[in-house]
């Protein structure tokens, strides 16, 4: 097969970051937050700045029309205006839709320097601050795959199935936003991103490859928010779980919070609907972020990485790769207090 | 021009958004609110670059603006470089400054998205929140939301987040200061006008 991907690498800085938060990771996944700047910290021993007068991007607002796109590019302006504040000009937006509006607001003010100027204006009369634009923008997994060799050697577990000895087959899923809108942005383009396929590969897994791979996860901004209009999402959630399943993957890898939300709690949701998951045994394929995927192989805790956030639990995939974990302090709280599990679904098995 | 064209224009994402389409339907076929819904976003193409006012008119009071999904697909294959999903939100905009959002349904619904989004960004500095993600809102969240959002407390220092908590670190609460000038920025900008125009207050 002909490896496309090799045919375009993106400029990725090496050090000296400016990172900005993301709405839906710290809201579902606030442990791969955690985990990301931990290893970059200590792992990889990179200065990566967490400025605390930072704020949305606005993006999730912006694709759900109730932010116009001025309004958005100033936001954007005043994240910039911080970053030249600390004195970075890396910039690393955690969300993939974050990216997805950097990036857009990057080309246009590249294509219409009038509309740069429009927005140098917005910023001072707001604020009274002034910005420069980033020399380089990233996604954080841009970042962990750029290091992806660094960290093998410091990783206590591969990715291989220790009661076959074979390499875990792992489905990837893209956000939309990462490289469908911008392609020369995302390593490997749109058609055959590889960002988080070089992960898997380099840690000994293998990528599935399946026909709806680059099909949206479903979560279609204002299709999933107003709760009248949900079918949307989950229906096409659904038709890429119909699609992978004949693969039976041993677990799905994001590198989008939301994308992960979704591709988790769907599965949920169609179990408890029609009785069905999309492994063998009931259970659903767990889903895990690039970060925990990354603090796990590492021989981080699971529970300190959040995966008792998932609603598919990872116990049996843990079980494969040979991760050790602690099942009683599962729902422990910070304090170590012990708390009541969730309820049981009805049919997803747990 | 007609005065419908004339005022899309205004927004610079128009231009770029549609150039010369020539109906070939690829956007059709990739596109997931197609598969869903009974969604063309090649006919969309085909409305505006026709430049029909009457036509024109009746698709901003429309459903079918709103079934996009804005994942952008479209912009990846469209062989001309146009993208149906940018133009959406050129629509969308104009439906809503317009007035023309309240004469369908799924434009309506703009009024809920501008009550949740909207107002969390101005209140809490984030679109989304845990605390604004309530379980019986969200069934499809599962047992283990419910149990997150019941001990939040407990749970997110352990998974390194300062929840409520002063300075750095994830679902911190955003100085006062920060929110002010987030506000003023949308005071500035329109967003705050656009809000008028959907919700009326």
């Amino acid at each position: 097969m002909k490896r496309y991907w090799n045919e375009y690498q993106k400029e990725i800085a090496d050090d000296r970051y400016f990172y900005e938060r993301s709405c839906i990771r710290q809201t579902f996944f606030p442990g791969s937050e955690a985990a990301f700047l931990k290893i970059l910290r200590e792992e990889l021993g990179k200065d990566i700045c967490d400025n605390p007068h930072q704020h949305t991007c606005t993006g999730i607002g912006y694709h759900s029309d109730v932010v116009p796109f001025d309004t958005t590019m100033t936001v954007v302006a005043r994240l910039f205006s911080l970053m030249k504040e600390c004195g970075y000009s890396n910039y690393v937006p955690s969300c993939v839709t974050s990216f997805g509006v950097f990036t857009e607001v990057m080309a246009k003010w590249a294509e219409n320097p009038a509309l740069k100027e429009k927005a140098r204006q917005y910023l001072w009369e707001a604020c009274r601050r002034e910005f420069e634009v980033p020399d380089n923008i990233v996604h954080p997994s841009d970042i962990i795959y750029k290091f992806r060799f660094d960290l093998k050697p410091r990783m206590r577990y591969q990715l291989v199935n220790r009661f076959t000895g074979k390499p875990l087959r792992v489905v990837e899923h893209i956000g939309c936003h990462y490289a469908k809108i911008f392609p020369e942005q995302g390593i490997g383009k749109a058609e055959f991103p590889y960002v988080l396929a070089g992960m898997i590969e380099a840690w000994g897994g293998e990528v599935i490859d399946y026909p709806e791979r680059r099909h949206c996860c479903g979560f279609g901004f204002r299709q999933y928010l107003v709760r009248e209009n949900r079918g949307y999402s989950i229906a096409n959630t659904k038709k890429k779980f119909e699609s992978m399943e004949p693969y039976e993957p041993d677990f799905i890898l994001t590198n989008c919070p939301g994308c992960n939300m979704f591709l988790d709690k769907w599965q949920y949701t169609i179990a408890e609907m029609e009785r069905k998951t999309y492994d063998r045994d009931g259970y659903g394929i767990p889903v895990l972020t690039y970060e925990e995927l990354t603090g796990l192989l590492l021989g981080y805790d699971p529970w300190t990485l959040g995966l008792q956030m998932h609603q598919v639990q990872a116990e049996r995939l843990l079980d494969k790769i040979g991760i050790a974990y602690n099942p009683r302090e599962k729902y422990a709280g910070s304090n170590g207090r012990m708390l009541n599990p969730p309820a049981k679904p009805e049919c997803l098995l747990v | 021009m007609g005065y419908l064209i004339d005022y899309l224009n205004q927004d610079v994402r128009f231009e770029e958004s549609l150039k010369a389409c020539m109906n070939c339907g690829v956007c059709t076929a990739v596109c997931p609110a197609a598969e869903f819904y009974e969604y063309d976003p090649r006919r969309i193409c085909d409305t505006v670059q026709r430049g029909d006012e009457d036509a024109l008119e009746q698709l901003l009071k429309s459903d079918t603006i709103w079934y996009c999904g804005q994942c952008m697909s479209c912009k990846t294959r469209c062989p001309r470089g146009n993208v149906p999903g940018e133009l959406i939100s050129v629509l969308r905009r104009a439906s809503q400054e317009l007035g023309y959002f309240s004469q369908s349904e799924k434009g309506r619904q703009q009024t809920q998205l501008m009550n949740t989004l909207q107002r969390n960004i101005l209140e809490i500095g984030y679109c989304v929140y845990p605390d604004r993600v309530d379980p019986d809102y969200h069934p499809e969240q599962g047992p283990v939301w419910r149990w997150y959002h019941q001990h939040i407390a407990e749970v997110a220092p352990r998974l390194g987040a300062n929840y409520h908590g002063q300075g750095a670190g994830a679902l911190r609460d955003i100085p006062q200061e920060d929110l002010d000038e987030v506000r003023r920025i949308f005071e500035v900008t329109g967003g705050m006008e656009l809000r008028k125009r959907v919700t009326d207050e």
